[in-house]
C-alpha cells in the first residue's frame, strides 16, 4: 500500500508541476489542482497508514491519527476557495487580454 | 479582561471586516468612518499586547480553552507585539490615504483592508504550524484582492503571476507541515521545538526536508533571492496604498524565518541545530545584491521602491543570519524599513497624479504643482529609504555592520548597496524634479498622446483613461484628499523620525526581544507549562 500511495502522491505531484509551468493559464490552473489533490493525500499519510481502525481512541490498542484528517479537511476547504479565485481571475485575464497566455503577450510558435 | 487580551488583536479586525461587509450599501465616507475606528481600536489593543509583555512575560491565550499541545495556542511575546504595532501604525496610515478616492475604485475595498490586517495579526500571534498555514491563507485571499482592486491590465497580469506564485507556495507550505508532523508528531511551534532535540535519527532526513521546505516558503514570502521575482511588478503595479500595507506582508515571511531561525532550530534543537543557517547570509547578501541592480536599473519610481524593498528584505535577513546582536539590530532595523518602503509607494503615487505627461516614469515632464513641496517630501524618503544619517535608517545599518565585525562580505555589500541606492534616487529624484520640459513640449506630447499610446500607457493605472484624466485633471484627487495624502506621507515621516528620536529605547526594547528569542526555553516553559 505505501508503494501505490507514494506513486500516487508523486504523480499527482510531477504532472501538477507540470502543468504549473506551461505558459497559458488553463493548464496552469489544472497544475495547481493537481498540486492540491497530491498534497491531500501526503497528509492523509503523514499520520502513519492504517486500515479498519478507529479514529479516536477508545481504548483500542491501534487507531487511525486524526489530526491528518482534519488538517486534509482545512486544505480541502482553502485549496477550493484558491482553485474558485483563480479561475475567476484567467476568465478576467483572458477577458482583458484577449488571449489565454499568462503573461498576457503569447509569443510567435507558441505551441500548447 | 486582560485573560483575553492576546486574542483582541485578531479579533478587532475581523469583527471589524465582518460588520464592513455587512454594511456594504453605506457611503465611502462612513465606511472610512467604521474601518478608521477599527484600525485605532487595533492599534489600542497592539499597545495593550506591548505593554503586557513588555516586561519579559509572555501571553499564551488557549482556544477553547484546550491544552497545549492539542488544542491551538495563540502566543504574544515582544517580538509579536513589535510586529503587531508595526503592522497596526503602518495600516493607519494606508487607510488614510486610500481616502484620497482610491478606495472607490472598485468594491470593498475597506472589507479586505480588515480581513488583511487579520490574517497578519493572526499570523504574527499564532503559536502553531498548521494555523500559521491558515492565517497564511486569509492574509493571501484578501491580498489577491486588494492586489487587484481597482483593475486594469498591468495590475490583473501582475497580480496572476502573483496569486499563482502564492498558490504554489501554500502547497510547499503543507507539505513541509506534514513532513514535519510526520517526523516529530506535533505541530505547536514550542512542542516541535521541545521535541526537536529528542528527534529519531531515521526520521532527521524527513525533519531536515520539512524544515528546509519551510524556509523556501518562507522565502517566497520576504521575497529573498531567488523566489523574488514576483515582487517588483506586483508592488509597482497595485495601487499605492495597497503596496504600501503590503510593505508588511515581505516582513511577515521574515516573522516567520526569524520564528523558526531561534526556536524549532535554535542552539537547543539537537541535530536540527541551525538548520536555516548556512542558507541565510548567502541568500541575503545575494538579495541586496540584485535588488541594487534592479533600483538602478528601474524605470519608474514604483519599481524603484519594489527592488528597494528587496534591498531592505536583505539587509534584515542579513542582520537576522548575524546571532543575537543582529537579530537586535534587525528588529530595530524591521519598522525603519517598512514605514521607508511604504513612503517611497505613497510618494511615487502622489507625485504620478500630479505629473502631466509620464505618471511616475523616470522621463522628463512639464513641472508640477507644488514642485518644491513634493521633491522636499521625496528628498526625505529617499534619506531614509538609503539609509543615510539622520534617519534612523542609518542607525538600523550601523546596528547591523556592528554585529558582523569580521565580516568582510557583509561590509561590502551592505556599504555598496547603501552608495547604488543613493545613486538610484538621486537619478531617480533628478529626472522627475529637474529634468523639466516646457510647458508648450508638454502640451504638444500630451495631444499626441489622446491617440492610444502603448508605450505610455504600459505605466498609467487605470490604463483607458489616464491620458484624458491627466489632461482634464481628473487624475487629481480633490483638496481632501490631497490633504489626506500629505497627511499620511508627513505621518510615516513622522513615525521614521521619531524611531530616530528615540533610538534608545526603541533598541533597547529590540535588544530585549532579541534575548528573549535566544531563550527559546521560557518560549515552551509558558506554552507548555511543566518545568522552566
Amino acid at each position: 500500500m505505501e508503494a501505490l500511495i507514494a506513486l500516487a502522491i508523486g504523480t499527482l505531484t510531477g504532472c501538477g508541476v507540470y502543468l504549473l509551468l506551461r505558459a497559458r493559464t488553463y493548464p496552469v490552473v489544472l497544475g495547481l489542482t493537481l498540486l492540491s489533490y497530491g498534497v491531500n493525500l501526503f497528509l492523509f499519510a503523514t499520520g502513519r497508514l492504517v486500515v479498519g481502525q478507529p479514529p479516536v481512541v477508545s481504548g483500542a490498542t491501534s487507531y487511525a491519527d486524526p489530526l491528518p484528517q482534519a488538517l486534509v479537511l482545512t486544505a480541502i476547504v482553502i485549496g477550493f476557495a484558491m482553485t474558485a479565485f483563480v479561475i475567476m481571475l484567467s476568465l478576467r485575464a483572458r477577458q482583458e487580454f484577449g488571449n489565454d497566455h499568462v503573461d498576457g503577450t503569447p509569443q510567435q510558435g507558441d505551441a500548447s | 479582561m486582560t485573560a483575553h487580551l492576546a486574542i483582541a488583536p485578531i479579533l478587532l479586525p475581523f469583527v471589524g471586516g465582518a460588520l464592513l461587509l455587512a454594511l456594504g450599501r453605506l457611503s465611502l465616507p462612513a465606511q472610512r468612518a467604521v474601518a478608521l475606528v477599527c484600525v485605532l481600536a487595533q492599534i489600542g489593543a497592539a499597545l495593550g499586547v506591548l505593554a503586557a509583555v513588555s516586561g519579559g512575560d509572555i501571553l499564551v491565550y488557549r482556544l477553547g480553552d484546550w491544552p497545549a499541545p492539542w488544542g491551538i495556542v495563540l502566543v504574544a511575546d515582544r517580538l509579536s507585539a513589535c510586529m503587531l504595532l508595526t503592522t497596526t501604525l503602518l495600516a493607519l496610515w494606508a487607510l488614510i490615504y486610500a481616502g484620497n478616492g482610491i478606495d472607490g475604485q472598485g468594491r470593498h475595498f475597506h472589507v479586505l483592508f480588515q480581513l488583511q490586517l487579520f490574517g497578519l495579526a493572526g499570523a504574527f500571534l499564532t503559536g502553531d504550524l498548521f494555523n500559521l498555514f491558515v492565517f497564511f491563507e486569509i492574509l493571501l485571499i484578501a491580498s489577491y484582492g486588494l492586489a487587484l482592486h481597482g483593475g486594469g491590465k498591468v495590475r490583473t497580469r501582475a497580480g496572476l503571476h502573483y496569486v499563482v506564485m502564492n498558490l504554489a507556495g501554500s502547497t510547499v507550505f503543507l507539505f513541509a507541515a506534514g513532513l514535519i508532523y510526520a517526523s516529530l508528531g506535533s505541530l505547536n511551534l514550542a512542542d516541535l521545538a521541545a521535541k526537536a532535540a529528542a528527534l529519531a535519527p531515521e526520521r532527521l532526513g524527513l525533519a531536515r526536508a520539512g524544515g528546509l521546505l519551510l524556509l523556501a516558503v518562507f522565502a517566497l514570502k520576504a521575497a529573498l533571492l531567488p523566489l523574488h521575482l514576483w515582487l517588483p511588478a506586483a508592488y509597482s503595479g497595485t495601487s499605492a496604498p495597497v503596496a504600501a500595507l503590503f510593505a508588511i506582508m515581505t516582513k511577515v515571511g521574515i516573522y516567520a524565518i526569524l520564528r523558526c531561525h531561534t526556536l524549532l532550530f535554535g542552539d537547543d534543537a539537537g541535530a536540527l541545530a541551525h538548520l536555516f543557517a548556512p542558507w541565510l547570509l548567502p541568500l541575503a547578501l545575494a538579495t541586496i545584491v540584485i535588488g541594487t541592480l534592479g533600483a538602478l536599473a528601474a524605470d519608474s519610481l514604483g519599481r524603484l521602491a519594489g527592488y528597494l524593498m528587496l534591498v531592505s528584505v536583505g539587509t534584515l535577513v542579513t542582520g537576522i543570519s548575524l546571532g543575537t546582536q543582529g537579530i537586535a539590530a534587525a528588529l530595530y532595523y524591521l519598522p525603519h524599513s517598512t514605514f521607508a518602503a511604504a513612503l517611497l509607494f505613497l510618494l511615487a503615487d502622489s507625485i504620478k497624479r500630479r505629473r502631466l505627461l509620464r505618471g511616475d516614469g523616470l522621463l522628463p515632464d512639464a513641472d508640477m504643482a507644488r514642485h518644491a513641496l513634493w521633491g522636499g517630501l521625496f528628498f526625505a524618503a529617499a534619506v531614509a529609504a538609503a539609509g543615510l544619517p539622520p534617519l534612523s535608517g542609518f542607525l538600523g545599518k550601523f546596528l547591523i555592520l556592528r554585529a558582523a565585525p569580521d565580516q568582510p562580505w557583509v561590509w561590502t555589500v551592505i556599504l555598496l548597496a547603501a552608495l547604488l541606492a543613493v545613486v538610484a534616487l538621486a537619478r531617480a529624484g533628478s529626472q522627475v524634479f529637474f529634468n523639466s520640459l516646457p510647458a508648450t513640449d508638454a502640451a504638444a506630447t500630451l495631444r499626441q498622446q489622446a491617440k492610444p499610446d502603448a508605450d505610455v500607457m504600459a505605466t498609467a493605472v487605470p490604463p483607458p483613461d489616464a491620458a484624458n484624466a491627466a489632461a482634464t485633471g481628473a487624475g487629481l484627487p480633490d483638496s481632501s484628499g490631497s490633504a489626506r495624502e500629505l497627511l499620511a506621507v508627513d505621518a510615516l515621516l513622522g513615525l521614521i523620525l521619531a524611531l530616530t528620536l528615540f533610538a534608545g529605547p526603541a533598541f533597547d526594547f529590540a535588544n530585549a526581544t532579541a534575548q528573549q528569542l535566544t531563550e527559546p526555553a521560557r518560549y515552551i516553559h509558558a506554552v507548555l507549562g511543566g518545568k522552566p
